[in-house]
Order: structure tokens, then C-alpha cells, then sequence
């Protein structure tokens, strides 16, 4: 074995190794972060969801109401779903100091080659079109400002994220042509790659035998090395969704969109309350019974499938361009909810990280920082978020967890609120009209 | 018209087929009053059997729920069930989509378990079955109708065709807005919305939502909904040249007057 080899293969183990320990280190952190949301039993069809998954993540269902970003979605979904195949080989390559070893080892007119050979056609086919898609995605962004994309929560880490994963798109293509480009050139263009076989005739013809092995490693190297360094890219961005919707597709809930959740410790409370043998009486073992959080202050008081769904999101603003507040310049934007949701968790997690538990900051999700007070009372609960949402995440779902501890727990309502509140329990309806007038309309005309 | 209670129904050892839930719009509104006036007539046209709760009746719940208030939400659904248990109540019918949700998505959980209808299904029913038909006078020949979704019937129970396909029976053009069905936009009442001052921003929900209608050049706005009624309503009547001209109607009243009970004022 050469040395040159011999060094690729030790800088190609050492180099897996830092980013199985980092990038592994940095995932599981998202999962503990995930973890510190209340308990949430799962209810519904396993088969249901399972259906979902398919259908929604895997087949992209609900990107398909706006058929020009789906279709550009799609091309870079199914370059990078395909481009997986072509990795295996890359990394038995890497880890060997071999050369194509899947290619060399199928035989000549053998079914395996044959898919071989479709898998790296369809690789070079989709990551020209998904270079065109990213091209058009740049512009979308930059040029054109659409505007659910430059909205105002999107400025600074949101927007350089979103450029960042772009141009690592053009880098990984890019890498692919090199690297098989002047592998047709290096073979006299025998192997049945056809854009390949182009690339190497129009652009890589009449080099020499050494500048196109470098190019042919120069691509080999940066494409492995992009996709490395994405892996640990990954859990800062807002990218994570190519892996994390599919278990938030699974976990999403399976009811009505409607159907707003019953607080069951509310349910106990009432059913204590009307129950004349526990409501006057203290409790039996004497001590007092521990009263609990209703609705969320802060990240730790959702449910896990909430802080999954803010590491879900990919602050595509879909939810905030069908929301009716954000559409009339209201402050709410559904978008900036999961948004807040995630960096607030962050903040916990690395409170708890530095102190062992986790120690009062004198922040929460419900403040100025975060989400204010102005955006939860501007929520019509219309559900258009959620009904846009490509990956099933709910706003809303925070959102209604967030109102219920401003009412319940700080007694924090608009005066209009609060007489409506009592009208409800006095009179039985939010105006203030006597129940005993409730039937005159049947004697009116 | 004829309008049994469930309490005189029972006093006669009698008990209907069906509850209508006016809900506290239907009942207090003076707006939502004409269609709730509007519907008991296409029941008692088609001879559904009947009754209300009239004063036993009160609110479910929901916006005091939407806001937050869970107590108030509970206390007020745990009344309402002992009423309707005690009266063995099976189906509901009601002309408010609010209403319909919380009791068929929210009210099962805490022990009420009802068939629950909307209208704009139960009239699509009874236009299928050729219980309710249209006398054809022509007064809505050559009219423009645009229907507004409710959230509550459109996006929370998918609830889409049922009041298109009612509208479809009147002899008129039926033309959709920009945003529709999966896209509808919120006429600005739900989530409590309908008791308090917007929060700052550029304009109204409902005026936007009527700049919309003005789009379609529609002369009626057909709802299902009496917070949508009041709010599209508030919305076209504005100092809009294009659109104070345009009209608000429910979905029951339309259909009454389509089959010749009573005058809208169309």
C-alpha cells in the first residue's frame, strides 16, 4: 500500500472518529433536552401514525399546496435521500484505501451493477436539478424576499443558517462532479455515468493524467468532508428537520384539529370541589396536597412533543403567512413561537449543563425576550398554522399552554376578559344578559 | 312557530329526536337571533322532531377555554352535561360551529357523549333527502354568493363541502374568495378574540377579510357562524365603497328564504 494511501485512510478514521464524538455528543444533547418537557401519553392508531409518516414525511404530502417550492423542494429531498446510497460506497472506499469498491466488485451485466449504475445516474441527474433548486431557493431568499422568509424573527442567525445550508448544497454538488468527472476522465469515460461523462467531456478534457487524479480527490475528499462537517452542522441549524419530522410527523396528534386538550388536573380539582365529601375535608394522611403548574410558564412545563416540535421546525414560515394575526401587523407570528420555543430551551439546557440543575435565570417562554404577552392574546386559535405546517407542528398547541398559566397561574387577562370570564360563571353567557331572558327570542320578531 | 322545551317535552313523558343548541349568540345576539328564528322555521317545515333547552341552556364553555380559562371552561361543560345526561340527550344539532366543536371534540372526555351535528350538515342533509326544497321565486338569479369559512366548521372538524353544497340548492352563482376551505382566513372573533380590543397592528382581521370579498364582487357573504355573521358583518359595512352595498347572511336564513318562509331582506 502506498503511504499516500496509507495517510488517507488514517486522516479519513481519525476525522469519522471527532465527528462520531461530536456530533454524537451534540445529539444527544438535543435528545436530554427534549426530555426535560413534561411526560405526554401518546394516544391513538399506531398504524394511523405510521401512515402519517409515510404519507406526510417521507412523502411530503402537505409541501404539495404550494406546487413551485414543493417540486424545488423535492429535487433536493430525493438528491439527498439517493446520495445516502452512494455514501456506503464512499465510506467502504474511505475506510478501505480502495477505489469504487462496489462498482469493481459487481460483475460485468449483473443486476447489482445495474443499480449501481441507476443509483449514480439518478444522484447525477437530481443534484443538477437540485443545484437549480438551491439557485432559485438563494434567490427566493435574497433577491426576490419572499416574504414569509424575511420576516423580521428571521434576521441574523435564522436568515446566515438558511445560506449557509444553501451554499453547502452548490459545495456538495459541486464536489460530486469533481469527483466523478475526473474519474471518467482518469477511465477514458467508461463508466455509464451520463452527466459525468459530459461534465468531463466539456469542461475536464485535455487535462493531465496528475492534475485530474488531484481534482478526482480534491472532490472525493471535500464531498466526504462537507457531508461530515454538515453532520455536526446540523444540531445548531434550523436543518434538523430531514431527520427529526419524521418522529414529530409520528408523535403529532391524531385528533379533530379542533379538539383542544382538557386539563385533567383542572377535571380533579372540580371533581374534588363537588364532591361533598372532599371538598370541606383535609386530606386523609394529613399533609397538604401538592397543587400543580397549570399550562406553561416556561419550556420545562411542555410536553416533550412540543420541545421536539421547535428542533423540528425549519422556519419555513408557512404557519406565519396563513396566520391571520400576522397578516393585519399584529406581533404574533406562529414561526417566532417555535422559534423562541428552541432558544429557550437551549438556554435551560445549557443552565442546567453549568449548575447541574437547573437555577432560576429570572426568564421564562412567557416574557418580553421571548414570547410577550401582545403575541399570545393576538392568537384567534384558527388553526391556520397548524393546517400549514408541511411537518405537523402545532403553534397553537404552545400557544393555548401559555395563555392557560397567564390565566390561571399570574391572573394576567384583559379587563374585557375577565368580565367575560364571569359572566360565563355567573349568568351562564359571556354577555351579561340574565338567564331567565335566555328563550325570548322565541317570542320576538 | 313551534318551539318545545326539553323540560315541557319530558312533562309529557315525550322525548325528541334531536336538541337544538342555540348557544349564547343565538339566543342574545340580535343579529344571530334572525337565524336562529330562521332555522326553527325550515324545522318546523320539515317537521324535525325538536326541542331546545331554552333557559336550562348556557354557554359551553369555549371562549373562556380559547382564552385560557380552563376552570371556567370546566365548570361550565360539567353543568351543561348533567343537563343533557338527565335529559338523556343523544343528538344536538346547532347553528354555531364554536359550539359544535367543543361538545363533539371536547365535551366526551368530562362524560357528555352526543351525536353532534352543524347545521350546514343537518340542512345538506335534509336538501339530500328532498325533505327541504326551494320554491324558485328567482330572487336569487343573477346573485353573487361567496361563502366564508368558519374555522371552527373548515380547519378544526374539516367540515368544507357540506355548506357549499347548501348553497349550491339556491339558484345562484357561487364564487370563492382568495382564501378558501384549508386557506380560509379567520373573520377575527375566535379565541376569545370576540370580547376584547384587537392587539396593535396595521388593521382589522375582518377587514382584510372583506377586501377579499370585495375581490370576488360577490353581493351576499354566506356564513354559518354567529361571530362570523358579526364580524363580516362589521367588516363590509365599513366606509368600503366596494363592499357596503354587500350583504350578510347565515346559511339557515338563505335557505328559508329559499323556500319561501320568511323575507330576509335579501
Amino acid at each position: 500500500m502506498e503511504t499516500a494511501q496509507l495517510i488517507q485512510i488514517i486522516a479519513f478514521v481519525v476525522i469519522n472518529m471527532a465527528v462520531f464524538y461530536f456530533g454524537g455528543k451534540k445529539f444527544y444533547n438535543i435528545y436530554k433536552n427534549v426530555n426535560l418537557g413534561k411526560d405526554k401519553v401518546i394516544e391513538g392508531d399506531r398504524s394511523e401514525r405510521l401512515k402519517n409518516v409515510i404519507l406526510i414525511a417521507l412523502g411530503q404530502k402537505k409541501m404539495f399546496k404550494e406546487i413551485v417550492p414543493a417540486l424545488l423542494h423535492l429535487a433536493v429531498y430525493l438528491a439527498f435521500l439517493i446520495t445516502q446510497i452512494e455514501l456506503i460506497e464512499i465510506f467502504i472506499d474511505g475506510f478501505t484505501g480502495g477505489h469504487r469498491v462496489l462498482y469493481n466488485a459487481f460483475t460485468e451485466l449483473s443486476f447489482l451493477k445495474g443499480i449501481y449504475v441507476l443509483v449514480v445516474n439518478s444522484i447525477e441527474i437530481l443534484s443538477v436539478l437540485a443545484l437549480f433548486a438551491t439557485f432559485v431557493f438563494l434567490a427566493r431568499r435574497n433577491l426576490l424576499k419572499v416574504p414569509r422568509l424575511v420576516r423580521s424573527e428571521m434576521n441574523g442567525w435564522p436568515k446566515l443558517d438558511a445560506n449557509i445550508i444553501l451554499f453547502a448544497e452548490i459545495y456538495l454538488v459541486t464536489c460530486i462532479f469533481m469527483m466523478n468527472g475526473a474519474d471518467q476522465a482518469l477511465h477514458n469515460n467508461d463508466y455509464p455515468f451520463l452527466l459525468s461523462k459530459g461534465f468531463s467531456n466539456i469542461v475536464l478534457s485535455g487535462l493531465s493524467e496528475g492534475s485530474l487524479h488531484i481534482i478526482e480527490r480534491v472532490g472525493w475528499w471535500g464531498h466526504i468532508l462537507g457531508v461530515l462537517a454538515f453532520i455536526v452542522y446540523l444540531p445548531y441549524s434550523k436543518h434538523l428537520h430531514i431527520m427529526l419530522a419524521f418522529p414529530n410527523v409520528y408523535f403529532a396528534s391524531l385528533k379533530e384539529k379542533g379538539f383542544m386538550s382538557n386539563m385533567p388536573e383542572v377535571t380533579n380539582e372540580i371533581k374534588l370541589m363537588m364532591n361533598p365529601d372532599t371538598a370541606f375535608a383535609a386530606p386523609a394522611d394529613g399533609t397538604e396536597p401538592e397543587i400543580p403548574t397549570f399550562g406553561a410558564k416556561d419550556v420545562q412545563d411542555l410536553p416533550w412533543t412540543n420541545l421536539l416540535a421547535a428542533y423540528t421546525c425549519t422556519e419555513c414560515g408557512r404557519c406565519t403567512e396563513q396566520c391571520p394575526a400576522s397578516q393585519t401587523g399584529k406581533k404574533l407570528s406562529p414561526r417566532k413561537v417555535m422559534m423562541d420555543t428552541r432558544d429557550r430551551l437551549e438556554e435551560v439546557a445549557l443552565n442546567i449543563r453549568e449548575n447541574g440543575v437547573f437555577v432560576d435565570d429570572g426568564k421564562s417562554l412567557i416574557s418580553d425576550e421571548y414570547v410577550s404577552v401582545e403575541e399570545l392574546r393576538a392568537c384567534t386559535t384558527c388553526n391556520a398554522c397548524v393546517e400549514a405546517c408541511p411537518v405537523m407542528i402545532s403553534p397553537l398547541d404552545i400557544i393555548i399552554q401559555l395563555r392557560r398559566n397567564l390565566i390561571l397561574e399570574q391572573s394576567n387577562s384583559p379587563e374585557e376578559w375577565n368580565v367575560m370570564f364571569s359572566n360565563i360563571e355567573n349568568n351562564g353567557a359571556p354577555w351579561k344578559f340574565s338567564p331567565q331572558d335566555r328563550f325570548n327570542w322565541a317570542n320576538e320578531e | 312557530m313551534n318551539i318545545p322545551t326539553m323540560a315541557a317535552m319530558m312533562a309529557e313523558g315525550k322525548k325528541p329526536e334531536i336538541l337544538f343548541w342555540v348557544g349564547c349568540a343565538g339566543s342574545f345576539d340580535d343579529r344571530a337571533k334572525k337565524i336562529t328564528r330562521a332555522f326553527v322555521k325550515i324545522l318546523n317545515e320539515v317537521g324535525v322532531d325538536f326541542a331546545v333547552l331554552g333557559t336550562e341552556e348556557s354557554c359551553t364553555g369555549d371562549p373562556a377555554k380559547r382564552a385560557g380559562n380552563e376552570f371556567a371552561f370546566q365548570m361550565a361543560a360539567y353543568q351543561n352535561i348533567e343537563i343533557m345526561n338527565a335529559y338523556e340527550v343523544k343528538k344536538i344539532v346547532t347553528t354555531c360551529p364554536h359550539c359544535f366543536n367543543i361538545l363533539a371534540n371536547e365535551y366526551p372526555e368530562l362524560g357528555g357523549n352526543y351525536e353532534v351535528i352543524h347545521h350546514s350538515t343537518f340542512l345538506q342533509q335534509l336538501i339530500n333527502e328532498g325533505k327541504v326544497k326551494m320554491k324558485g321565486g328567482g330572487e336569487f338569479k343573477g346573485r353573487r354568493i361567496t361563502y366564508h369559512d368558519s374555522c371552527y366548521l373548515g380547519r378544526a372538524n374539516g367540515v368544507y363541502e357540506a355548506p357549499r353544497k347548501v348553497l349550491e340548492a339556491l339558484d345562484t352563482e357561487l364564487v370563492e374568495m382568495k382564501s378558501c376551505r384549508t386557506k380560509g382566513l379567520c373573520c377575527g372573533a375566535g379565541g376569545a378574540q370576540m370580547f376584547k380590543e384587537d392587539e396593535p397592528g396595521e388593521k382589522r382581521i375582518n377587514a382584510k377579510r372583506a377586501e377579499e370579498v370585495a375581490e370576488t364582487k360577490a353581493d351576499i357573504v354566506a356564513v354559518a357562524c354567529p361571530f362570523c355573521m358579526t364580524m363580516m358583518k362589521d367588516g363590509v359595512s365599513s366606509d368600503d365603497p366596494n363592499t357596503h352595498t354587500v350583504k350578510v347572511f347565515d346559511l339557515a336564513e338563505l335557505i328559508a328564504q329559499g323556500q319561501g318562509l320568511e323575507d330576509i331582506g335579501m
